[in-house]
């Protein structure tokens, strides 16, 4: 095999990895600074026979890519700041209806309008909590450009085995910055595809809560005739106001993800195994964090790495072992202190410290390096 | 992290600085090998604005992907000049237009004022092509990848018909650079 490389943008490779995925349908609204992610798939998908459209709003462009995924299409949107608190309600139908989307969130700066063109993290709790109601939801936070097109293929695939949306939850740097990549090829990636249910339409029931196992969502059009509605449903997915039936529902939409969660997880441990301060750190913050460890074990600091590349589900077994033998914690974000609470509730009495720093810049090694001396007492 | 080098092209919106530097990295990372990283940084405006685009170029992986000490940096306006001299190392070069930057109080590094605009204006008859001067005169000025390399990854980006104006751009740049480099 030729191995094609490229250079290209973090928005690039996402694009790149949704139609190495089967992507068949985008739909958006363009805003920086996800709109390069939309740029590429406008060009890229009608050339091989998928569809692209742009809509008329953001809350639409989710509409579309639902009324799409229902139909059987492996469909993705990409939004940034005010586009995804406009998203927001169309994510919570898509929990409820067990409807498999990739949603991209490239983070800038906010509330509100606020920096359209600089970078934050500032959304990892948006992405969680964002909509109302309980709910679970998976969302990853790639720190590469290679990253970025390797993590897109395993949201789509996510998606279609526990129906559900999947986020992409980058950020300005990761999405605007270029890298070298190695393009894989379709046959050298796992790919799930969107299945056809194994019983007959009449004995096809859309939704099943106490099995244990995702039921397949069977494409619209196909013969299994079923009903799709936000309100609160039994497994034929008409709504039901029974207690059972209600307690049911509202345990399987966590269960699905949480029981499923060794599947679901993903993350990197670097030079963790002696490490006497541990650094939580995700998206283009661990970047810096890699290069302030190495400053710190350069100067006999011993350092050590947890990046969740999964964010949600939070991977709290991870960060309680973890905390067991390292019991000084540091958390830099590009936001106020978000992750930080997660951690500190599994960090078993380890001290935990954050260093946020919210100024449009990214957070530089030498301000987590300069952390770490402090919390080493240098 | 010490074998870093960072370039950084500054002037406003418009000026294709960042297709620059997207240029620099590709010449890098695709056709030398090397780890490069190239990212941007601008304002909301689509025009005007200062604006910056940054490359570094290592021989081991790159973490943190933006420039914190410059080695080589060009300034198109005078605005970009103050605004992104500060942190060029003392022996970083900087290259500043002659009619576009004026100002030099706060000048860093070493400083090398061309006539960049008046080549341009003389040899390729408009102002288009301002950005390649400047990206040949940083390969020449610095050695990071060869004029072959750099041609390869320039005519992958530009558009049909204009190949030649841009190598000229190129070409000039290079020359701008070696006069540079023979008054050192």
């Amino acid at each position: 095999m030729t191995k094609n490389i490229k250079l290209m943008q973090g928005n690039e490779a996402i694009a790149e990895g949704a139609v190495i995925a089967g992507c068949d349908f985008f739909a958006g609204y363009p805003i920086t600074p996800s709109s390069e992610v939309m740029e590429v798939l406008s060009n890229k998908l009608p050339k091989i026979g998928k569809a692209f459209i742009q809509m008329e709003d953001e809350i639409a462009a989710l509409g579309a890519v639902l009324g799409a995924a229902l139909g059987g299409a492996k469909a993705i949107t990409a939004s940034s700041g005010p586009g995804m608190s406009l998203k927001q309600e169309h994510i919570g139908y898509a929990s409820m209806c067990e409807i498999p989307c990739v949603i991209v969130n490239v983070m800038r700066g906010g509330p509100s309008t606020g920096l359209p063109t600089l970078p934050a993290q500032g959304d990892v709790m948006q992405a969680k909590w964002g909509t109302h109601g309980d709910h679970a939801i998976i969302a990853i936070t790639p720190s590469s450009v290679n990253e970025s097109l390797y993590e897109t293929i395993r949201a789509f695939n996510l998606a279609i085995k526990y129906r559900t949306p999947v986020l992409i939850l980058t950020d300005e740097i990761i999405g605007h910055m270029r890298e070298r990549v190695v393009v894989p090829d379709k046959n050298d990636v796992d790919i799930i595809d969107v299945k056809l249910p194994d019983v007959p339409p009449e004995k096809y029931n859309p939704y099943n809560y106490t099995s244990g196992k995702v039921t397949p969502l069977a494409p619209m059009g196909e013969g299994y005739r079923y009903h799709v509605t936000g309100l609160i449903h039994g497994e034929t997915g008409f709504p039901s106001q029974r207690t059972d039936v209600i307690q049911n529902a509202q345990n399987w939409l966590m269960d699905k993800i949480y029981k499923n969660i060794k599947d679901i997880e993903k993350f990197e441990e670097f030079q963790t195994e002696d490490a006497e301060i541990l650094i939580v750190a995700y998206g283009s913050t661990s970047r810096s964090t890699r290069q302030a460890i190495m400053m710190a074990r350069s100067a006999g600091i011993k350092a050590g790495m947890f990046r969740p590349i999964t964010i949600w589900p939070f991977p709290e077994e991870q960060i309680s072992n973890l905390s067991k033998r390292i019991r000084k914690i540091l958390v830099p974000e590009m936001n106020m202190g978000q992750i930080i609470f997660e951690v500190q509730r599994n960090a078993c009495g380890s001290q935990v410290y954050g260093l946020n720093i919210v100024n449009g810049e990214p957070i530089a090694p030498d301000q987590i390096y300069t952390k770490i001396k402090e919390i080493a007492g240098l | 992290m010490s074998d870093r080098t960072e370039f950084r092209f500054s002037g406003s919106g418009g000026q294709g600085l960042i297709l620059a530097g997207i240029i620099l990295a590709d010449a890098a990372a695709i056709y030398e090998n090397k780890n490069a990283v190239q990212t941007q940084s601008y304002g909301p405006e689509a025009r005007g604005g200062s604006s910056k685009s940054e490359v570094i170029v290592s021989d081991s992986p790159i973490e943190y992907p933006k420039a914190t000490k410059v080695d080589y940096m060009v300034a198109l306006t005078q605005e970009a000049f103050n605004k992104y001299i500060n942190d060029i190392k003392d022996d970083g070069i900087v290259i500043a237009d002659k009619e576009l930057v004026t100002d030099f109080s706060n000048a860093k590094g070493k400083l090398y004022i061309i006539d960049m605009v008046k080549s341009a204006r003389e040899e390729l008859g408009k102002l288009l092509g301002l950005n390649i001067i400047a990206l040949g005169i940083l390969v020449e000025i610095s050695g990071i990848v060869s004029h072959e390399s750099i041609e390869q990854a320039l005519m992958k980006r530009v558009p049909k018909g204009f190949e030649d104006y841009n190598k000229k751009a190129l070409e000039i740049g290079f020359k701008l650079a070696k006069e540079i480099k023979n008054n050192k």
